[in-house]
């Protein structure tokens, strides 16, 4: 009977065992890739960079402050919420945070009589949504683990298609920033109308000795295809951020499920120790009570 | 051009910087405006390009030559820079594959004419024309 307790308690062992190689192998894994997606955060800085200072001495030096992406919208009645999540789970809190964030601002509009709109990145974050009742936009998805340029062109697009065709006033990104492997926030950055902060700063002068600068074509239409463009580059930024971050919360999540598998492995082993001691205790007190009813047996016969 | 006279280029992707070095002459193509050559000391430029290939003459005269699909050419003290969401090196291309889109986008051509595939026939003839593979006409 006893003995069957102990079988039970094996197979559990065998079980957590099984799952704690599992994390462990998800831990390492989450945490090369942490190294490959801070390159990659850091091989984007120099575009990024570059097109944010032709913006500023477009901005500084040309006449074309009229742009559609920079002039706030007088009434701002719909903001359209990107929110960058995970394409899986497993990775702690990381989605949690993002799409409880994006929920609040979401709430806070539906209480001001405002409307909003939700362009999930992600399978999490379209799925959370979805779940919830919210209205979606176009989801995208499949590309959080290691985002490409074409899919922050393709989101870049969208958003900028819905905000030329006034169908949102305001596009703001919601994700996690990476700020070192054991720091990741969540923060919400206004995207479009680009912040003025963000583009000036320009002296409208190009490095260097020199007039300013020429211009092929005009000044305003260079500005018109490179602001998609800076548009663009944030997002990339925003998506490289935010999958760096994902692999790092991935990686604590997955050590310590793995340390959790290691107590609860100890813990059941001493369990099924006691309880092999107790069936081995029970074997012998039976085999010595046997012996000494046989040999009292054995000695009345003999008498 | 006084020989030595060298300005600074770089070819940069948002994914990556492709090129970075001295360079005593470099060759594109603007959207509207036709190729264009910066020598060391040239004037503030701004410009959209257009597919093209790029050629970037070295310092030890050797010539790179890049295949940027569009992009952004900034000049400015000595510096020349190309910013492209997408230009590859002429030692990273496929050209089996780049003259199977040429070829592709030539065929569908013929039948009815869409940007799209006007810009694949552009980017093709950038790629084979980097790689040398582009008979001149």
């Amino acid at each position: 009977m006893a003995g069957g307790q102990e079988r039970i308690l094996r197979s559990r062992i065998r079980s957590v065992q099984a799952t704690k190689k599992i994390t462990r192998a998800m831990e390492l894994i989450a945490a090369s890739r942490i190294v490959k997606a801070q390159q990659r955060v850091q091989s984007a800085v120099p575009y990024s960079e570059m097109i944010t200072n032709v913006v500023k001495d477009l901005v500084a030096g040309g006449s074309s402050t009229e742009s559609a992406f920079l002039k706030p919208r007088e009434v701002v009645k719909t903001t359209c919420y990107v929110a960058i999540a995970a394409d899986r789970g497993l990775c702690g809190g990381y989605n949690a945070g993002v799409l409880r964030a994006t929920e609040g601002e979401v709430k806070a509009d539906v209480l001001a009589n405002k409307t909003y709109a939700v362009v999930p990145v992600g399978r999490k974050s379209e799925n959370y949504f979805k779940f919830r009742g919210y209205s979606l936009m176009t989801p995208f998805s499949g590309f959080s683990d290691a985002p490409k340029y074409e899919n922050a062109k393709a989101i870049g697009q969208y958003v900028v298609d819905l905000f030329l065709k006034k169908e949102v006033d305001r596009v703001e990104l919601v994700y996690t920033r990476f700020v070192s492997a054991g720091t990741q926030e969540v923060v919400r950055r206004p995207l479009i109308p680009l912040e003025r902060e963000a583009v000036e700063g320009g002296d409208g002068k190009p490095e260097g000795p020199g007039s300013a600068y020429e211009f092929e074509p005009s000044a305003e239409d260079i500005l018109g295809s490179l602001l998609p463009r800076y548009v663009e580059a944030r997002i990339y930024a925003a998506l490289l951020n935010a999958a760096a971050s994902e692999h790092a919360f991935r990686q604590r999540a997955m050590k310590s499920a793995t340390d959790n598998a290691e107590d609860l492995i100890k813990g059941l082993s001493r369990t099924m120790n006691r309880a092999r001691q107790d069936s081995i205790t029970t074997e012998i007190m039976e085999i010595v009570g046997g012996a000494e009813a046989l040999s009292g047996a054995n000695n009345k016969t003999g008498d | 051009m006084a020989s030595g006279a060298t300005m600074k280029v770089e070819v940069v992707s948002p994914e990556r910087v492709l090129f970075s070095g001295a360079a005593t002459q470099l060759i594109t193509r603007t959207e509207s405006g036709g190729e264009i050559a910066f020598l060391p000391g040239h004037t503030s430029f701004l410009g959209v390009l257009t597919e093209n290939h790029t050629r970037i003459f070295l310092e030890d005269g050797r010539v790179q030559s890049v295949a940027v699909h569009g992009g952004f050419v900034e000049a400015s003290g000595g510096h020349v820079t190309l910013l492209s969401d997408n230009a590859e090196l002429a030692e990273d291309i496929d050209v089996a594959r780049a003259r199977a889109a040429k070829e592709r986008a030539e065929s569908l051509l013929r039948g009815e004419h869409e940007a799209s595939v006007a810009a694949d026939l552009r980017r093709a003839d950038a790629r084979l024309s980097a790689t040398g593979g582009l008979v001149s006409k």
